[in-house]
């Protein structure tokens, strides 16, 4: 068998003693040699995965359980640190970077008995939405190999939807989980700001950065938001989870979504839109009170994240300087040399690009007319969304306006790139928490639905995904 | 005709005329700041990328945002703060200076700052 069962039965399997832990990394890592032209895997981390296997399976045998998660074997963007692993962030920056700690996330997954078997390939920095701008290689979508799988986490949406492993952990600042979730069917959760802590995490914006899953079904995302979920001491802005997210039971009746009206307009593909249209005709069938909403500072929701983002990636991205880790230069004349050599051959393009623009908007002059003016669009879009949640409980829309793009398409232009971001980025903006959710194909290729819910209502959410996960 | 031809980027937000031009200066000016060492073509090439984005997000400075405070967080927390305990992380110094290029007796070794 090809494929995976949900994750609380492989678990069950393993905690039984009816399959190994063993059997589980094998059949992950064999999957991921067998795909290998997807270029999706940037490091494997067999010798670490077979241990740790190893040390769940003698768990087993002794007490009888080695987690929710025993012997679940998931793959984590190459952003996070893990376990000793070479950390690149797709980037030559970092080419050669050991973790020397281990982020929380995938200290919480593997105490419940998950494996991290492999770092999976992305946007340099996950700066970008179709992996091309990985300084390494560029994923091709599992559905169509001349086409992009949508990024920045690309790599992690490939390895779930070409079977290596249940899950894997993505990281979304403007839609980076849930973009590729949507180009290539599969699952992809962006939880609230601050559910899940980023320590560990190479920070891209740290006032949108969000961890979440990408899975093939909704209560398998549950689950893995679930172990990981909750306050951090490491990471000051986590913020107090909810007691469980793993309860899904749910009925569509009487659920008050609101359509979003702005999310409608001449940019959205016409077939794309007609899935969507399609799925909302299902969640009326079944009960839904569907409503049109309006947020009507929607449309500038993209410039205001194409302000705020390189600033605090230019922010984020100075510790990369060469001095205590990455690439530094060896016959450099004095420090300021030191500095700039290492970064102009580290970084790429679009590294250099958004950390300029960001240098640009925070500078002396330039401060108020861009950064501060972004930072007072975002509260009115704050307001907006708050109003909308005053008379529905969920915000509905397609994730993309387009399905996944043929490789090299956007990439000679940087401005083309940025409005795929287009339907993704105002969650981030607002902090609210967002997930896709397969909806329908067009030519073969995936269609992602967007729901959105108030901030720290994810458990709300998941319900209300796994209720039309039920009657698609 | 491309896939995107939807996505034409007059249908998507106002397209403002160019109020920005970013010279080549600018573009070095602004390298300098963010210590990155650009050669002849990355400067051109960007200040033309710029000068299209910059025009992108400029349509901001005509939106009314009377009466409101800007946000630069959305999880509702300041100052939050731990007791002043000594707390063990469990990594070694060696640890953290694994992926130092150059380090004498433990420390980081780096070019002159001063004189």
């Amino acid at each position: 068998m090809s494929g995976w069962n949900e994750i609380t039965k492989i678990a069950d399997d393993v905690n039984s003693g009816r399959v190994s832990a063993k059997e589980n990394v094998k059949k992950a890592l064999s999957a991921i040699e067998k795909n290998k032209e997807y270029n999706v895997i940037i490091s494997t981390l067999e010798e670490y995965a077979l241990a740790r296997a190893e040390h769940i399976d003698s768990q087993v045998k002794s007490i009888k359980s080695a987690g929710r998660l025993a012997g679940v074997p998931f793959i984590v963007k190459d952003n996070f640190l893990a376990v000793g692993s070479e950390t690149t962030a797709a980037s030559n920056i970092l080419k050669g970077f050991k973790a020397p700690y281990t982020s929380t996330a995938v200290m919480r997954l593997e105490a419940e008995g998950a494996i991290c078997v492999a770092k999976a390939n992305l946007d340099a920095f996950a700066h970008g939405s179709s992996t091309e701008n990985s300084d390494f290689m560029t994923t091709k979508n599992p559905h169509d190999k001349t086409r992009v799988p949508g990024g920045s986490s690309g790599g992690s949406a490939a390895a779930v939807m070409l079977d290596m492993v249940p899950f894997a952990l993505g990281s979304d600042t403007g839609g980076s989980i849930r973009l590729p979730a949507s180009f290539t069917g599969a699952v992809g959760l962006k939880p609230s700001y601050g559910l899940v802590s980023r320590y560990g995490v190479i920070a891209m914006a740290s006032s949108t950065d969000v961890i979440g899953p990408i899975t093939k079904t909704v209560s398998d995302a549950a689950l893995v938001l679930d172990v990981m979920a909750g306050k951090d001491l490491l990471d000051s802005t986590t913020i107090d989870r909810e007691a469980s997210y793993t309860n899904l039971d749910c009925s569509l009746v009487g659920t008050k979504i609101g359509i979003v009206r702005e999310y409608f307009g001449e940019g959205l593909d016409p077939e794309v839109k007609s899935v969507i249209e399609t799925a909302i005709d299902v969640l009326k069938k079944n009960g839904a009170e569907i409503t049109e909403v309006s947020l009507p500072s929607l449309p500038l929701a993209l410039a205001v994240y194409y302000i705020i983002c390189p600033a605090e990636v230019s922010s984020n991205l100075s510790r990369y300087d060469g001095q205590r880790f990455g690439h530094s230069v060896k016959d450099a004349e004095d420090l300021l040399d030191s500095y700039e050599k290492a970064r102009a051959e580290g970084f790429g393009a679009e590294a250099k690009r958004r950390i300029m623009i960001g240098t640009y908007v925070l500078s002396s002059g330039y401060y108020d007319a861009y950064y501060k003016k972004a930072a007072l669009v975002r509260s009115k879009l704050i307001r907006e969304f708050n109003e909308a949640f005053g008379k529905v409980d969920f915000l509905l829309g397609p994730t993309a306006p387009v399905t996944a793009f043929p490789i090299g398409q956007n990439i000679d232009d940087p401005l083309q790139m940025y409005l795929i971001d287009i339907m993704t980025v105002a969650a981030n903006l607002v902090g609210v928490p967002s997930i896709s959710v397969p909806a329908g194909s067009v030519r073969g290729l995936p269609v992602g639905l967007q729901l959105m819910a108030r901030q720290k209502a994810d458990a709300e959410l998941l319900r209300l995904a796994a209720a039309y996960e039920g009657v698609r | 005709m491309t896939e995107c031809q939807y996505l034409n980027r007059g249908q998507i937000g106002v397209y403002y005329p160019l109020m920005t031009k970013l010279t080549k200066d600018d573009v070095l000016k602004l390298a300098r700041l963010a210590r990155l060492r650009l050669s002849q073509e990355e400067v051109e090439q960007f200040s033309k990328e710029f000068t299209e984005i910059l025009a992108y997000v400029e349509q901001l400075k005509d939106t009314d945002t009377e009466g409101l405070k800007p946000t630069y967080q959305v999880n509702g927390l300041a100052t939050v703060t731990r007791s002043d305990e000594d707390i063990n992380y469990g990594t070694a110094q060696k640890d953290l200076l694994s992926n130092v290029p150059r380090t004498k007796d433990g420390h980081i070794q780096v070019k002159r700052m001063i004189g």
